[in-house]
């Protein structure tokens, strides 16, 4: 072969690699280098365990993500519009309780999901109006929020968790269609759903604009408030979502459901290549990082790696994207 | 119909107890350049923030176009038809050119009960005032990585997708060379022959010297007096807008 037949090819592979980072999303921020991490680590588990490769695992490391990749998407969005969400976590399990609590009452399903839904638009509210209008960091308001709703859900509970005896509920997080549980295709389409919606809506526009700054969207006219406790308020209903999926998983509604669930979230969003400083980050990102964590978390059980230690990896992967991040935000201020 | 495009009828802005402005009166023709001059925290920025829709004003009434208007939000004032372009551009650095130029009034297409966003017809108007500027600027570049003098045109553009009446300026030439100041003042120039109003902030007196019809300074929250810079030498002008500024009342009688 010669060297221009060498460099037709690595120009032809030029082509393909930008035309999937169209598809990808285009531009800037294309999750192209953590999708070759993700490529490499599944050859490498692929060699090592015959057990990695096989539908039951694929499967298992689907409903393993489903929650935390819920909770991803609001977090993702909540943070490229410069914002912070760390009550996902109790928002999920107090939605959790309010469903199996009223389905155990007897009242319909469909209506206790809604008054799920319900509480977590009414905390995304709330976390959105004291960012807002109390100009308050969101990291503390959520931190506050956080408690406040943990608290609620032990008090009202008593501390007790709710065994769900509703055959139908339980068979929405077991049950599959063509061999996929239903929670993995709610996670794929939630995905699928807000990355089709955040280049073509003004609530995606928005998100990026205030993220970027949000003085500068203010004087264009950006009612800058109003849309970000849509975007706190997305990520509510997002966290009661993932709280009937707990309960549907599970079988039963805990006060505890989803403590300290947001080191999983934070670390795929933010791998993931969303800024923590806002303006630019992508759903496929979050995606790509999501499944990423899944593997890795996988990989870390298949080969036998004590419990404990799994908590470390995650850890020292969450440090490794922010110093990333940080490197590439340097880079943008000398250019 | 004749008679200005602006007037402030004894307009106040209090912040608490502090009062920025004290009944001020002030008027903008249609088509006329003014310059406003003054030393920090005399009360320039403050008047141009009130005609940008951001503070309100404590007391006082704005007419514009012969109604009298109330602006509750930057979008009030520029659905009338007064931009402004701030010191800082204020930009989004994150989003691309065309979403910069349409932030805050993009335009969107209606497909059943949802609006999405028309992009292709954005990216088109953009390009299309981007070539009547004359800068070579790809509309789907990051604004952010853009230079100095680009994301300045940016700005510009942004004032002008919608055709104001009246163009706000808030030290336009602080950040640009030599050669970039004589590029926006030839486009503000345009501006006027086109009938756009406009009103200056600026701390370099000779760059408003140029251009505008009537210089206003202002002191301490009031109007201390006005210059007509094209009836008398440029020397003259700088020694009478010194004084006026300083309050130094010799200098103002000269």
């Amino acid at each position: 072969m010669s060297m221009s037949e060498l460099g037709s090819l690595s120009g032809n592979g030029g082509t393909r690699l930008a035309g999937l980072a169209r598809y990808l999303g285009g531009g800037r921020d294309t999750p192209l280098g953590l999708l070759a991490i993700l490529i490499l680590l599944v050859i490498i588990l692929s060699i090592g365990s015959p057990y990695f490769l096989t539908a039951v695992n694929l499967l298992n490391i689907g409903r393993g993500i489903a929650i935390v990749g819920l909770l991803a998407v609001g977090m993702t969005i909540v943070i490229i519009s410069g914002g912070f969400d760390l009550s996902v976590g109790s928002t999920m399990a107090a939605s959790g309780m309010v469903a199996g609590w009223l389905a155990m009452q007897g009242v319909p399903l469909p209506v206790a999901f809604a008054a799920a839904l319900a509480l977590g638009v009414i905390i995304g509210l709330a976390n959105g109006a004291i960012i807002s209008y109390g100009r308050i960091n969101p990291l503390i308001a959520t931190l506050a929020t956080l408690a406040i709703v943990r608290g609620c859900g032990y008090v009202v509970s008593g501390g007790r968790e709710i065994v769900i005896s509703n055959q139908a509920f339980q068979k929405l997080g077991v049950g599959t269609f063509l061999g996929v549980p239903y929670i993995v295709l709610l996670l794929v389409a939630v995905f699928l759903i807000f990355a089709w919606l955040m280049p073509r809506t003004l609530f995606g526009r928005y998100a990026y604009a205030i993220g970027s700054s949000a003085k500068a969207a203010q004087r264009a006219g950006v009612p800058v408030a109003r849309w970000r406790i849509t975007y706190y308020v997305t990520s509510g209903a997002l966290a009661a979502l993932a709280g009937l999926v707990f309960v549907a998983r599970t079988g039963n509604a805990q006060p505890s459901a989803g403590a300290g669930i947001e080191l999983d979230v934070i670390t795929a969003v933010i791998l993931g290549g969303t800024s923590l400083n806002g303006g630019r980050g992508r759903l496929s990102g979050t995606f790509i990082a999501l499944i990423l964590l899944g593997v890795i978390n996988n990989g870390l059980i298949l080969m036998g790696v004590p419990a404990f230690w799994q908590q470390v990896v995650k850890g020292s992967i969450l440090l490794v994207a922010v110093l990333y991040d940080e490197l590439r935000r340097h880079r943008v201020e000398e250019a | 119909m004749s008679g200005p495009l602006l007037e402030m009828v004894g307009v106040t802005k209090s912040f608490g107890p502090i009062a920025a402005l004290h009944h001020v009166d002030f008027h903008i023709g249609k088509a006329e350049a003014v310059g406003l001059i003054g030393d920090n925290g005399a009360g320039k920025s403050t008047l141009v923030k009130i005609l940008s829709g951001l503070y309100p004003p404590t007391a006082g009434t704005i007419r514009f176009d012969g109604r009298e208007v109330s602006f509750g939000s930057p979008l009030d004032a520029r659905s009338a038809g007064i931009e402004m372009i701030y010191q800082d551009l204020s930009l989004c650095g994150d989003l691309d050119v065309a979403a910069n130029v349409f932030l805050g009034r993009e335009l969107r297409r209606r497909v059943g009960p949802f609006r999405f966003l028309d992009r292709r017809a954005m990216r088109r108007a953009a390009e299309t005032a981007m070539q009547e500027l004359g800068a070579r600027i790809e509309v789907d570049r990051i604004t952010g990585e853009l230079s100095g003098g680009q994301r300045q045109l940016v700005a510009v553009a942004r004032a002008l997708q919608f055709e104001p009446r009246l163009l706000l300026l808030d030290e336009p030439t602080a950040a640009l060379s030599t050669e970039k100041i004589r590029v926006l003042m030839s486009v503000i120039e345009q501006l006027k022959s086109r009938g756009v109003s406009i009103l200056m902030i600026s701390h370099r007196f000779t760059d408003i010297l140029h251009v505008c019809d009537r210089i206003v300074v202002v002191r301490q929250g009031r109007i201390a007096g006005e210059l007509a810079p094209r009836a008398q030498p440029a020397d003259r002008t700088m020694a009478a807008m010194h004084a006026l500024m300083t309050g130094d009342e010799l200098g103002a009688a000269a």
